[in-house]
């Protein structure tokens, strides 16, 4: 389809489903103007400055998974268990983002194949209260683990959060341990576990489920650490090294396997999932 | 090697928080009464003395009884609030000092050790803040690094293999935000350390004594049995970082405090702790030996209930008891 032609069925007078609102994206890193559909066939990748942007649950496992994945149930659980409040009631924040988005939460995960590879994949969606951990991820993930340990099959998590569900304080926090419950126990049932961290994966889910993986993988440009940037400058006040906190960085000091673009994370887990086939000891 | 006693909080030197003025007050009138009668022995001052006395008990009991969330925060943040190396002293007839990750450094904000409570052998662990400003930057506010959870692991997996239950003192406003701090991997070793906890084929009894702040508390404290101090706090995030990103402003602390359900009380209806521990009257630091008496009854009494049971009993026992929380909340 030529430049034209595209321009063309974008106006309100061809395409009904195309508004010029979303025909251009703007790419938050080059600013550059981007045909909304050429950046989405290159996967929501710029392809002038390579920045990886933030997708969705269902888009990601479109990505990564073959045709016929099944997805798993959304959990069911408490919800504002604190009855929390503040300049919103929680409730309502709940409320705003589902309205936006096709799922209860924030952790979304399908059982099926990567390139015939059997496997279970959990994906944490930052447009979802930004990806914040609280009852709802932490049971999805739970349950997510628990697929792969009765279908004895390898586990991927694609991470991405800004933090804690601090709505639902301690409750949100209680999730570290009860997803290592879960690492855990694949690990002990000699499946593997691996990590796809995308941008940004920061604090609580840094701190358990995002470092526990048998192979972590980062996707290049994205944010990872443990305590945000604002707080360690406030503590230290020092600037920041160039490039700090982000995946090519982590690379360097050890924390992740690779870096791998978007394009060829498919056949790179695939690959994975071909050497670590599931312990038959276990 | 036996480690050198902390510094014991006296009471003469107490700090007031801003709601114990009332309390001040009443009990420097006592101190003055006290110094009058010292310098003129003929007046009898007992019955006025007695009065004053009882007097500020009931206020202290009244205000302790009905402290805010954020009022429990101060109270838990404050200053000669008994830490690590005061229940070293107070509790334990001795303790073994260990140093060290292998990896990197020793980081005293985490310290460790074999350690004999009541005649009980038990590897103990915890969060040191420090208590003058030489030993809080010794300790760097026990704010652990990397190589403190790392040698955290290294201790809980040596009490595995020999036996040795676990006790962790948790009192950390959070784990350590810098640059080298992430460089080597802050989360990789909070994340490791929780599951060291996890893996624990012995008994594992965590307490936290002041501060339970984040990560950083988690990491010592993912444990069968969580037992928590009265006065202390628990939290996801401190109440001044809550409020800065809710509220946009850092003043609204007290309101976050309230909302994030952190106290000993909230918590333990959530589900998220075992067993609340008495403190003293007026706080912990009001009596840092009575306090670590309470302590140790507690943490005797869980440990004893905990003998006996196998690797696999314990494990499946920590495993069901994190898995279960907020199971029970109305869907
Ligand atoms: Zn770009």
């Amino acid at each position: 389809m030529s430049w034209l032609s595209r321009v063309r069925n974008a106006l309100p007078w061809g395409d009904k489903r195309e508004t010029p609102d979303n025909l251009w994206v703007k790419c938050p890193r080059c600013q550059e103007m981007l045909f909304t559909r050429e950046y989405e066939a290159n996967l929501s990748v710029c392809p002038r400055c390579d920045h990886h942007g933030r997708i969705g649950a269902d888009t990601r496992l479109e990505q990564l998974m073959d045709p016929g994945y099944i997805l798993l149930p959304d959990p069911v659980v408490a919800e504002d268990p604190l009855k929390f409040r503040d300049s919103k009631r929680y409730t309502d924040r709940l409320k705003a983002a589902r309205a936006s988005n096709p799922h209860r939460d924030a952790f979304t995960a399908a059982f099926g194949e990567i390139e015939g590879e059997k496997a279970v994949v959990g994906v944490q969606d930052f447009t979802f209260m930004g990806g914040s951990m609280g009852m709802a991820v932490g049971n999805a993930f739970v349950a997510a683990a628990q697929k792969a340990l009765d279908e004895r099959c390898a586990y991927i998590a694609v991470t991405a959060a800004g933090g804690a569900r601090m709505q639902e304080g301690i409750l949100s926090l209680m999730q570290m341990p009860r997803a290592t419950v879960m690492t855990r126990r694949l690990k002990e049932a000699g499946l593997p576990y691996i990590v796809v961290l995308a941008d940004p994966t920061t604090g609580g889910v840094t701190a358990s489920y995002a470092m526990l993986g048998d192979v972590h993988i980062a996707e290049p440009g994205a944010l990872i650490g443990f305590a945000g940037q604002r707080v360690i400058q406030e503590t230290i006040r020092e600037q920041l090294p160039e490039g700090f906190q982000r995946a090519e960085y982590l690379h360097k000091h050890g924390m992740v396997d690779m870096v791998v673009p978007r394009k060829e994370l498919r056949e790179t887990l695939a690959k994975l999932l071909d050497y670590l086939s599931p312990a038959q000891a276990a | 090697m036996q480690v050198a006693p902390g510094p014991v909080s006296a009471i003469a030197m107490i700090s007031y928080l801003e709601f114990e003025k009332p309390v001040a007050a009443i009990e420097a009138k006592i101190a003055e009464l006290r110094t009058a009668a010292g310098e003129d022995g003929d007046v009898d001052i007992s019955p006025e003395l007695a009065r004053l006395e009882k007097k500020s008990a009931e206020l202290l009991a009244s205000t302790y009884a009905s402290l805010s969330p954020w009022q429990k925060t101060q109270v838990a943040r404050h200053g000669a609030r008994p830490h690590f190396r005061d229940y070293v002293q107070h509790m334990f007839s001795d303790f073994t000092l260990l140093g060290g990750d292998r990896l990197y450094a020793d980081d005293e904000a985490i310290m460790g050790g074999l350690a004999t409570i009541d005649g009980r052998k038990v590897m103990l662990i915890g969060h040191e803040k420090g208590s003058d400003t030489e030993s809080r930057m010794r300790h760097n506010f026990g704010m652990g690094k990397p190589e403190g959870y790392r040698k955290a692991i290294r201790l809980m997996e040596m009490a595995d293999r020999f036996g040795l239950p676990v006790v962790t003192l948790v009192d950390t406003m959070g784990a350590f935000p810098g640059i080298e701090a992430e460089e080597r991997g802050q989360a990789e070793a909070i994340a490791r350390s929780t599951e060291a906890c996890l893996a624990l084929g012995v008994p594992m009894v965590a307490a936290i004594v002041g501060e339970g702040g984040s990560g950083g508390a988690v990491a010592l404290a993912s444990a069968e049995r969580v037992l928590m101090f009265e006065h202390a706090v628990y939290s996801v995030i401190s109440p001044e970082g809550c409020a800065s990103i809710l509220w946009r402003t850092a003043e609204k602390a007290p309101q976050a405090a309230e909302a994030m359900k952190m106290t000993a009380q909230d918590l333990m209806g959530l589900g998220v702790i075992d067993r609340i521990v008495p403190e003293p009257v007026g706080g912990a630091h009001r009596d840092p030996p009575a306090a670590a008496a309470s302590l140790a009854q507690a943490i005797g009494e869980e440990l004893d209930a905990l003998a006996g049971k196998d690797a696999d009993t314990l494990r499946a026992m920590r495993e069901e008891r994190f898995l279960a929380i907020g199971e029970g909340l109305a869907r």
